[in-house]
């Protein structure tokens, strides 16, 4: 007997009672989303910041490799992409659009179109990703709705900068992904 | 060994147990107050321990609605039937791959299958990712927490192992230089791996779907640049539907580190092209666990860790005291289903004070567990080191004159008693414990002159 067969047997030998699937209520979520949003990024240890803070910090020159998915800052793109994640290990600097983003987390919700490479959020050294603030939704039950039957090979929520705390509990940020996140809110 | 033995040498450096005790109250200090920010919070428990009955009621047919969706998406599906069929499937894609090294993100089931040493001996380099788990790793030891691999140690520890494995400053214990030498270190490793390995937080059996947790975002640096993704999934791990991916992301990362959420949650559906993702579906020994009726709602674990940080005798026994992969409350219900003979002392590690179960995000009845299992092995190892004591007092407390004598006795020879006796070592409980002082009279007898 295959390893499936038997598993699904041993199971199907146990007697157990049905059980309904639960329905899940519209939780209500109030006070402002934008705030509560911005809350939940700084509570994460990433940042929320305007356009020109953007514009100046990609302007002082401090990210030597800077790519850009988002057409309004395509023009600091000076890498070319490439077609091996590999290839991005030097990266300083992506900057990424963000389908949505929930408030109660500051989760933001990515896709592969998204992204180009799955590796882009994690392998660059800092990341931005440009949100639109009426793309914001209250808590994760209204995050899925809004995901509802769609299709992407990869799907992320990404809330904030790599960290740990594994040494003694002190928060360390950066551990192999990016060492910072920047949300603008357009 | 049982687990006070290994307790005690837990308990061998006070400071160090005592940080060990405040840390992981503060770890579920920040828990409650995370989850007192959500009003719904108890309605969630509740949809998520509702979902996990549905899920336990019909396991049989969301595990093939799961592979049916997962093969349709291009993800390779295997079964495991216990530890050692889960790694021969992996070694067998290795070998297939002509892989010799690969990196493996934090995966509790793999821990339980003896994954790194089976792989060692096959001649293949297995590199843990997680920080935590790569600083145990460096020392060969387990981690002794689900969440926090390495909470056992202290900085000046890993200071040590890093200045040996990775040439660091001798004496630098920053947490945040450690932490950048392990970056370093493990991004070669990342860059060079051609198969990952990772754990699986949920699978979606309407999707065929699975999601992977992670802070540090080691998981995905791992699988995104490899060109083989290896995740080992227990059969407990399916949910439903997607839309429930809200209620178990909700609790998940608050019950436990108070987070809102972890900073990456990865939905992993279908290979990027040129890619091969595999799935491996693990029972051993959950499907008996699955008929145990008292037991098997230890199955709706989503290994959180939140009971461990609660708990009384965790916090003051160290994960390792516990010997089994997953220590600490849950741990001490899953094991003895696994080897009760060699787990028979955990359900007893518990002082039965329902802390465990309270802050279950899932809503398992952890010490009705406990105290089920002490009722099991009782039956089935009757001559049990407590069971002479316990016999002792039945006959005490059967005759009302043993019982008033016996009292007036302990009083008068408490006082007298040198400490070398009342503290001696066939009193566990004299252990790290000091008497109260003792009172002149019995209760019985204040009584009588009080309330007369």
């Amino acid at each position: 007997m295959s390893s499936k067969d038997l598993i699904l047997s041993k199971i199907k030998a146990v007697p157990l009672e049905p059980k309904d699937i639960p329905i899940i209520p519209d939780f209500e979520t109030d006070g402002d989303l934008t705030a509560n949003f911005t809350a939940s990024i700084q509570a994460n240890k990433g940042e929320v910041i305007s356009t020109d803070a953007l514009k100046s910090l990609l302007d002082s020159g401090v990210f030597e490799k800077v790519y850009s998915r988002v057409d309004e800052y395509s023009s600091f793109s000076n890498a070319e992409f490439p077609e091996d994640a590999h290839q991005l290990n030097d990266l300083n600097l992506a900057i990424l659009r963000g389908q949505f983003g929930v408030a109660e987390n500051g989760a933001i919700w990515l896709e592969d179109p998204d992204m180009g490479l799955r590796a882009l959020p994690f392998i660059t050294e800092h990341l931005v990703i440009v949100l639109d603030s009426d793309q914001l939704v209250g808590n994760m039950h209204q995050a899925y709705q809004r995901i509802g039957k769609k299709t992407s090979g990869f799907g992320l929520f990404l809330a904030g900068p790599s960290k740990t705390a594994d040494i003694e509990q002190s928060l360390v940020i950066g551990a192999h992904g990016a060492k910072s996140l920047r949300v603008v809110l357009l | 060994m049982s687990h006070p033995a290994k307790a005690s040498e837990f308990l061998q450096d006070p400071a160090k147990s005592k940080w060990h005790d405040e840390t992981l109250w503060f770890v579920r200090d920040k828990r409650d107050k995370s989850t007192k920010s959500v009003p719904e919070w108890e309605k969630l428990r509740d949809l998520a321990s509702q979902i996990k009955d549905n899920v336990l009621a019909n396991l049989g047919s969301y595990l093939e609605e799961f592979e049916r969706n997962a093969k349709a998406n291009n993800i390779h599906v295997h079964w495991a039937k216990d530890a050692a069929g889960h790694n021969e499937i992996v070694l067998g894609i290795l070998r297939e791959k002509q892989c010799k090294a690969i990196v493996k993100s934090k995966s509790i089931l793999t821990e339980e299958c003896h994954l790194n040493p089976y792989l060692e001996k096959n001649g293949v380099e297995v590199v843990d990712t997680d920080l935590g788990e790569r600083i145990v790793q460096f020392l060969n030891q387990a981690p002794s927490h689900i969440v926090l691999p390495a909470i056992h140690l202290k900085k000046r520890d890993i200071s040590e192992i890093f200045h040996e494995k990775l040439h660091t400053e001798k004496g630098n214990e920053d947490p945040d230089y450690l932490t950048q030498a392990a970056r370093i270190h493990l991004r070669e490793k990342f860059l060079n791996a051609k198969v990952a390995i990772t754990g699986v937080n949920f699978g979606v059996a309407e999707t065929g779907e699975f999601v992977v947790c992670t802070n540090e975002g080691n998981a995905d640096m791992g699988v995104h640049l490899a060109d083989v993704h290896i995740a080992s999934m227990g059969i407990e791990k399916i949910i439903p539907k997607r839309e429930h991916l809200g209620v178990f992301l909700r609790v998940l990362a608050r019950s436990a580190t108070g987070q809102s959420v972890t900073n990456y949650t990865s939905h992993f559906r279908s290979p990027s092209p040129g890619k091969e993702i595999h799935i491996i579906l693990v029972d051993n020994g959950r499907t008996e666990q699955l008929g145990r009726p008292k037991f098997k709602d230890s199955l709706k674990c989503i290994r959180c860790g939140a009971c461990m940080n609660t708990c009384p005798i965790y916090r003051r026994s160290g994960g390792f005291s516990y010997e089994s992969t997953v220590p600490g409350p849950i741990g001490s219900i899953l094991s003895p289903g696994i080897d009760l003979q060699k787990h028979s002392s955990l359900p007893f590690a518990s002082t039965l004070c329902g802390s465990c179960t309270d802050v279950c995000p899932v809503k398992i009845n952890i010490h009705e567990q406990l105290y089920e299992w002490r009722q099991e092995i009782t039956k089935a190892q009757p001559d049990k080191a407590k069971s002479f004591a316990m016999k002792f007092a039945n006959g005490i407390f059967a005759v009302p004159f043993a019982y008033n004598i016996s009292g007036s006795m302990m009083r008068g020879a408490l006082k007298i008693l040198p400490d070398s006796i009342t503290y001696s070592g066939l009193n566990t409980w004299g252990k790290q414990r000091d008497l109260p002082e003792i009172p002149n009279e019995s209760f019985k007898d204040w009584y009588k002159k009080n309330r007369k």
